[in-house]
């Protein structure tokens, strides 16, 4: 039996083989104790602030708006340490696995930082880490791929189904189940089987806390939109966290609209429930019910499924999920860097692109919109550049 | 409950043997082909068969399994056409216990209800699901106990003892004791030790025990059933054949049926 609800409304659960589920549910009877444990959550804060680089800025982006009366803010979690929201979450989870007494990680990786995020913990706490990662992500992330490298992490290549983050997801899930003993699988995401998607929620719940009050601090309200992309969500549902329960706020996630109805990874727009990678949730899948691949420039968007909260969120109304394509993403990436001097990562130019056209829609109305920023740029830079010369 | 499987395990006991269940992905390599390795398998002296509905993400599976997935997929077989198969099956052979082997989102997809509609209606013995576990099963049991098919659980070697107890209740045809941590796949040389499972199960129920997962020799086979198990279940190393042999169906056929002679042979005592 868990401890904590293991559903969001219908979605959720834990679907995995009968050999995982002590290892789950040892996950979760640690995450409780150790969570409002006052020695463990000092130790976390030290480390997301003097390690980590937290709190992040939010800061006001005067250029791109010039002409219209909205206030466009970036929560900046690509100014972390590992150049992402990931490292927030790794921290937590990294901990736990202390505190269970697992020496190893395991980490799946598709845009490759949640696996720079989790090679940089591991070496700080002293963890053997082992990351999985499809080959064609190796093969279009490789700057995150040599920096895992050097900071002691083993990269296993995938090279079976997608060779994406979704044949990384299966291979990590397979190693799991012959090392739960004394392993630990750190997933990046908000989805999974439970607990994950709440471990994820509450470590990632930071970034909500830390827009809060400095959205008050600045504006002296709160914000009237937060938009954040989503893959597996959990940028997403680290800044939606405080802002849920305030019902006059606008929350709206943006999924990889890829290249077209057939060739994206959106599937809230176009995926239906199933289950899928160990939780009941949205799932792109054909009428025969086998998974379809999923398909974006962002690496990090690139899954055929969400986690379990979102669909929910989806399903009771209370966020807007909507699409972005490539060649928004792209045209967004290319505005913050010659409007703002930021390189945003190619997931987080999804959410841009999202609040350029409802600025663009509108300019003459007052607003306040802040967008999670969940990551940089760099390693995206060789798939913006041959994208543009397509 | 049906009484396929009590036959079989009460024959076996009569002829001091015990119970050989080779598994099968269905639609591998391709629908006839498949009809055909099948069919074989039951003339050459399986006791029952385990089929697998192919899945594009089986992460319960190894690579061999796996590769049995997607060229099943690939030659473009589904749920109904499985479905067919085993239709056909069961119309040869009456007597022979088929059980089914098959990923959540198959059975989901399809409505769970009508899931198991459909495998009354082709007269399935069990049903498997690798990633529905006990904690998940409520609403699977459900239906599988209205449409009289048995629900097979996995038993791995770190099961706790309160699920274990659920498992023994649950469980009406056999339980599948799994040989080791980890997924499916063949794994030279491991010793398993399922003894102190085994024993545990024995003490409080009569319910066959069926082992399974990196059952590749016959020295495994001999070894394994010296112990309170009542049963193998093999899979990888009969799907390999398969693989090996793709572009030769016969030897194929000729491979496996050798196999699964030998097997068999292994399980009496």
């Amino acid at each position: 039996m868990t401890i904590l609800n293991s559903y969001f409304g219908e979605f959720g659960g834990m679907y995995v083989p009968q050999i995982l589920v002590p290892a789950l549910l040892e996950l979760e009877k640690y995450f409780v104790k150790y969570i409002k444990n006052k020695c463990f959550i000092k130790k976390m804060n030290k480390l997301l602030n003097n390690y980590a680089g937290r709190p992040t800025p939010l800061t006001l982006c005067k250029n791109i708006t010039i002409g219209t009366n909205t206030k466009l803010y970036l929560k900046r979690e690509d100014l972390l340490h590992s150049g992402a929201h990931k490292i927030n979450q790794v921290i937590g989870q990294a901990l736990l696995t202390k505190k269970m007494k697992k020496t190893k990680i395991i980490a799946e990786t598709g845009a490759g930082q949640h696996g720079v995020s989790t090679a940089m913990v591991c070496a700080l706490l002293d963890l053997k880490c082992k990351i999985y990662m499809g080959c064609k992500d190796i093969y279009r992330q490789n700057t995150n791929v040599e920096k895992m490298k050097l900071l002691g992490a083993k990269i296993v290549p995938v090279n079976t189904g997608t060779k994406t983050l979704k044949s990384a997801c299966n291979e990590a899930i397979r190693s799991w189940s012959y090392n739960y003993h004394d392993t630990h699988y750190i997933i990046g995401t908000s989805a999974g089987p439970h607990p994950y998607p709440k471990i994820v929620h509450k470590f990632q719940s930071i970034i909500s806390h830390e827009t809060m009050k400095q959205i008050i601090k600045f504006e002296k309200k709160y914000p009237d939109i937060v938009i954040a992309c989503v893959g597996g969500g959990s940028n997403a549902i680290g800044i939606f966290s405080k802002f849920l329960k305030k019902k006059n706020i606008k929350l709206i996630g943006v999924e990889a609209g890829g290249k077209n109805n057939y060739n994206n990874s959106a599937s809230m727009k176009y995926g239906k429930t199933g289950i899928y990678f160990g939780m009941k949730s949205n799932v792109m899948q054909n009428s025969l019910g086998q998974i379809k691949d999923s398909f974006s420039i962002s690496a990090g968007l690139d899954f055929p499924s969400v986690g379990p909260e979102h669909a929910f969120l989806n399903y009771s109304k209370r966020v807007k999920y909507v699409t972005i394509n490539d060649q928004e993403a792209v045209d967004a990436f290319k505005i913050l860097c010659k409007k703002e001097g930021i390189i945003p990562a190619l997931e987080s130019s999804h959410a841009l692109a999202y609040a350029i056209k409802i600025i663009k829609k509108n300019p003459i109305i007052k607003q306040t919109i802040v967008v999670n920023l969940s990551g940089r740029g760099d390693k995206d830079i060789s798939s913006v550049s041959s994208f543009v010369k397509r | 409950m049906k009484k396929r499987y009590r036959d079989v395990f009460t024959n076996l006991k009569k002829k001091n043997e015990k119970c050989f269940i080779p598994f099968i992905m269905l639609g591998d390599p391709d629908f006839n082909t498949s009809l055909n390795i099948i069919e074989n398998i039951i003339k050459n002296g399986a006791d029952a068969i385990e089929v697998g509905i192919p899945f594009s993400d089986p992460f319960g599976d190894g690579p061999i399994i796996q590769n049995a997935n997607l060229r099943a997929i690939n030659s473009n077989i589904n749920v109904s056409k499985c479905f067919k198969i085993i239709k056909i099956l069961r119309k040869k052979y009456f007597k022979i216990p088929i059980g089914l082997l098959t990923y959540a989102n198959l059975v989901f997809s399809n409505g769970i209800r009508n899931f198991y509609k459909k495998c009354r209606e082709v007269d399935l013995d069990s049903i498997l699901i690798v990633d529905v576990p006990v904690e998940e099963s409520k609403l699977f049991y459900k239906y599988s106990l209205k449409n009289n098919v048995s629900q097979i659980f996995l038993c791995p070697p770190n099961i706790e003892n309160y699920v274990l107890k659920k498992i023994i209740k649950m469980s009406n045809e056999y339980i599948y004791i799994v040989s080791r941590p980890g997924i499916t796949g063949i794994f030279d040389n491991n010793i398993f030790n399922t003894k102190i499972i085994s024993n545990k199960i024995k003490k409080i129920s009569n319910v066959p025990l069926i082992q399974g997962f990196g059952i590749c020799s016959k020295y495994q086979i001999k070894k394994i059933l010296k112990s309170k198990i009542d049963g193998v279940i093999c899979g990888s190393i009969i799907v390999k054949q398969i693989e090996k042999y793709l572009n030769n169906k016969k030897k194929i056929i000729l491979k496996i049926n050798s196999l699964i002679r030998k097997f068999k042979k292994s399980t009496k005592i």
